[in-house]
C-alpha cells in the first residue's frame, strides 16, 4: 500500500532531519531555530542542479549538501559569539532570511511558484520512480547518515561537543578550541540537513517556500526533545512518533486548515507538556543504552 | 511629496506599533531574562478579540480595544502562571522550547476559532490622507502615533512615581537584591506579563484598524519589536522605544535600496549586525551580560 511507504519514507526524512539537529541542538547545547533553512538550501540546491542543470542524483545530492554544509559555516561564524536565546533568534533569522530569497529570488528559484518535475533519483541506471522503490532507497540513505552521525558523536569530537554543552569554560580550559567545535557542530549537522532536503525534493518532486516554514523547525525540535536531546535513539522514535502522530486526523473529515491546525496544536501541546513533565525526553542520554546493558547483565547473570 | 519623506513617515508609524510590542518583550527580558516567544501571538490574539467585540458584539472600538487589553493581559498572566512559571529555574532551553511551543498553540488556536481569512478592524472608507512635510498620512496613521505617544508618556510616568513602577525598575536590577528586600517578585512578573500583553494588544487592535488581521500576523510583528529590543539595549525601556524607531525607519528606507518582498529579513539583518558589533544594544549597559560569554 503506497500510504504506509509514503509514510516510511516521510520518517526515513524527519529522521535525518531530528538526528542531524540533535547534533546541534542536542550534543552540542546550542539554540538552533533555523535548521529548515539548511534543508531547504539542500531541497532547492539539489531539486535546481538536477533540473537546470541536469546532473546525476548523486551530484545534485552532494551539491545540495556541500552549500546546506557551507550555509551551516557562513551563519556559524558570526553567531557562534552568541549563545542561548540570542543564538536561537539569530538563528530563527537566518531561517526566515533563506525562505524570503526562496520567495523573492524569483529569477533562481521561481519564486512562491516553487520548482516543479524534480527527477526522481536515479543510480546505476535504475530509476526510483515507485514508492516502494524510493522507500528503500530512503531507508539505505538514513541508515548510512545516522551510522555516520552515530559515530560522529561518539568519538572523542563528540565527547568534546558534551563537554561544551555541560560546561564551555571548563572545555575552553582544557584547550579546546571552543569555537571551532561548535562550527564543526553546526556545520556537520547542516549538512545532514542537507541529505534529507534533497531526499524530500527528488521524492516529492515539487517544491515551493512554503514547505520551509518556521513550523518545520519547531516539528524538527518537537521531535528532538520529545526522544531525548543527546540521544540519537531519541531523535529516531521522537520522528516516528510525530510522523505517525497526527496521521488518524487524516480519517476524520475535516477542512484542511483546520486538521493542520489540529496537528499543530498536538505538537504544541506535547512539546510543553514535555518541557514541564520529561524535560529529558522519552529516551534520555544513555539511559537506552544502561538500561540494554542492565538488562543484558541481568539475562547473563541469572543464566551463569 | 517625495519620496524620501513617505518612507521616513512610513518608518515613524510602523516605529510607532513596533514599540509597543518590544516594550513587552524587554520588560520580560529584562526580569526574566527569557524571550517570550508567544509575545507576537498575544498582540494577535488582542487584534481578534477587538475584532469580535466589534462585530460580533457591536462594541464602538474604542471599548473593543479597552476590553481587548484586558483580556490579553489575562491570557498574558494565564500564559506565565501555567506554563513558564513552573520553568523558571530550569536553564535555558526548557522555557524556550515552551514559548515556542506556546506561540504555536496561540496561532492554532486563532485559526480554528476565526479561520484564516484576512480580517480587518477598519470601519468606513479608506480616506486620502493629509501632506504632512511632504508626506502622505492617513486619519489611521494620525491615531497609531498619538495613541503610542501618549501610552510611552504614561508608561514612562508609571515607571517612574508609582510603586509597581519602581518595584518593576527594581527587580530588573537585581532580583535576588529585589527579593531580599520583601519585593513579591511573583507579583512583579504577573503585573508585567498583564502590561506586556495589553500594550501588544493594543498594537495590534492598531494595525487591525490600519492594516489587516491574521492568525499569523504575530510573527513577522514578534520578529520586527524583538529586533528593535536586541537594537536598543534588551532589558532597557528607552531602548526599545529607540529600537523601534530605527527598525521601522531601517525597514521602510531600506525597501528603497532592495526589493520590498525582502522587507521581512531587514529587521533580521539589522538584528544579527547588531549582535555581532555590539550585543548590549544601542543603549544597553556595557556590563558583562550573558550575551557573550568568556571572550577572553
Amino acid at each position: 500500500m503506497g500510504y504506509f511507504e509514503h509514510l516510511g519514507i516521510l520518517i526515513c526524512i524527519y529522521v535525518i532531519l531530528s538526528a542531524s539537529l540533535n547534533i546541534i541542538l542536542g550534543f552540542t547545547g546550542m539554540l538552533n531555530l533555523g535548521h529548515v533553512a539548511f534543508f531547504g538550501i539542500g531541497a532547492y540546491t539539489s531539486a535546481l542542479l538536477a533540473k537546470v542543470l541536469g546532473f546525476s542524483w548523486l551530484a545534485s545530492l552532494a551539491g545540495g549538501v556541500v552549500l546546506a554544509g557551507v550555509a551551516g559555516l557562513l551563519i556559524g561564524i558570526p553567531c557562534l559569539r552568541l549563545r542561548g536565546d540570542y543564538l536561537a533568534i539569530a538563528t530563527l533569522g537566518f531561517g526566515e532570511i533563506v525562505r524570503s530569497l526562496m520567495k523573492n529570488w524569483s529569477s533562481l528559484t521561481r519564486g512562491p511558484l516553487g520548482i516543479p518535475g524534480i527527477p526522481k533519483p536515479e543510480l546505476f541506471g535504475f530509476r526510483f520512480t515507485d514508492t516502494q522503490d524510493f522507500l528503500i532507497l530512503a531507508i539505505v540513505v538514513t541508515s548510512i547518515v545516522v551510522f555516520l552521525i552515530h559515530r560522529i558523536v561518539h568519538s572523542p569530537f563528540g565527547r568534546v561537543l558534551r563537554a561544551i554543552r555541560e560546561d564551555e569554560i571548563a572545555a575552553q580550559s582544557l584547550g579546546k578550541n571552543v569555537v571551532r567545535y561548535k562550527l564543526f557542530a553546526l556545520t556537520i549537522g547542516a549538512a545532514f540537513a542537507g541529505v534529507a532536503g534533497s531526499l524530500y525534493a527528488h521524492y516529492i518532486t515539487f517544491i515551493d517556500p512554503t514547505t520551509f516554514s518556521f513550523f518545520e523547525t519547531v516539528l524538527m525540535v518537537a521531535m528532538v526533545v520529545l526522544g531525548g536531546m543527546g540521544s540519537l535513539a531519541g531523535s529516531i522514535i521522537g520522528a516516528i512518533i510525530l510522523v505517525i502522530l497526527p496521521e488518524p486526523l487524516r480519517f476524520i473529515k475535516l477542512p484542511t486548515d483546520i486538521m493542520a491546525a489540529l496537528r499543530d496544536i498536538i505538537y504544541s501541546v506535547i512539546l510543553i507538556l514535555m518541557m514541564h513533565f520529561r524535560p529529558n525526553g522519552l529516551v534520555s542520554e544513555g539511559s537506552l543504552r544502561k538500561k540494554i546493558l542492565h538488562w543484558w547483565h541481568r539475562v547473563r547473570g541469572v543464566s551463569a | 511629496m517625495s519620496l524620501l519623506a513617505q518612507l521616513i513617515a512610513n518608518g515613524i508609524i510602523a516605529g510607532a506599533i513596533y514599540a509597543l510590542v518590544a516594550l513587552g518583550y524587554t520588560m520580560v527580558y529584562g526580569i526574566l531574562k527569557f524571550i517570550n516567544f508567544a509575545h507576537g501571538e498575544i498582540l494577535m490574539m488582542g487584534a481578534y478579540f477587538a475584532y469580535t467585540g466589534v462585530h460580533v458584539f457591536a462594541l464602538p472600538l474604542w471599548m473593543a480595544a479597552v476590553i481587548a487589553m484586558a483580556l490579553a493581559a489575562l491570557l498574558g498572566i494565564i500564559i506565565e502562571r501555567v506554563a513558564y512559571r513552573p520553568l523558571r529555574f530550569s536553564g535555558k532551553i526548557a522555557p524556550l522550547v515552551t514559548a515556542v511551543a506556546m506561540s504555536l498553540l496561540l496561532q492554532s488556536v486563532a485559526l480554528i476559532i476565526w479561520g484564516g481569512d484576512i480580517r480587518t478592524l477598519r470601519t468606513g472608507n479608506v480616506t486620502v490622507g493629509r501632506e504632512i512635510l511632504g508626506a502622505m498620512v492617513t486619519n489611521h496613521q494620525l491615531v497609531i502615533i498619538v495613541t503610542t505617544a501618549i501610552v510611552l508618556a504614561f508608561l514612562f510616568l508609571f515607571l517612574k512615581y508609582t510603586k509597581m513602577g519602581k518595584a518593576m525598575r527594581a527587580v530588573t536590577d537585581n532580583l535576588s537584591l529585589a527579593l531580599t528586600l520583601g519585593i513579591n517578585v511573583d507579583r512583579v512578573i504577573m503585573f508585567t506579563f498583564a502590561l506586556g500583553s495589553a500594550l501588544a494588544a493594543l498594537a495590534g487592535v492598531l494595525i487591525g484598524v490600519e492594516q489587516t488581521i491574521q492568525p499569523t500576523m504575530g510573527v513577522a510583528l514578534g520578529i520586527a519589536a524583538f529586533s528593535a529590543a536586541v537594537v536598543g539595549g534588551i532589558g532597557n525601556i528607552h531602548g526599545a522605544v529607540l529600537g523601534a524607531f530605527v527598525i521601522g525607519l531601517a525597514e521602510n528606507i531600506g525597501i528603497w535600496f532592495i526589493p520590498s518582498g525582502y522587507k521581512p529579513a531587514i529587521s533580521f539583518l539589522i538584528l544579527i549586525i547588531m549582535l555581532i558589533f555590539k550585543p548590549t544594544g544601542i543603549l544597553g549597559e556595557s556590563k558583562e551580560t550573558d550575551v557573550r560569554k568568556n571572550e577572553a
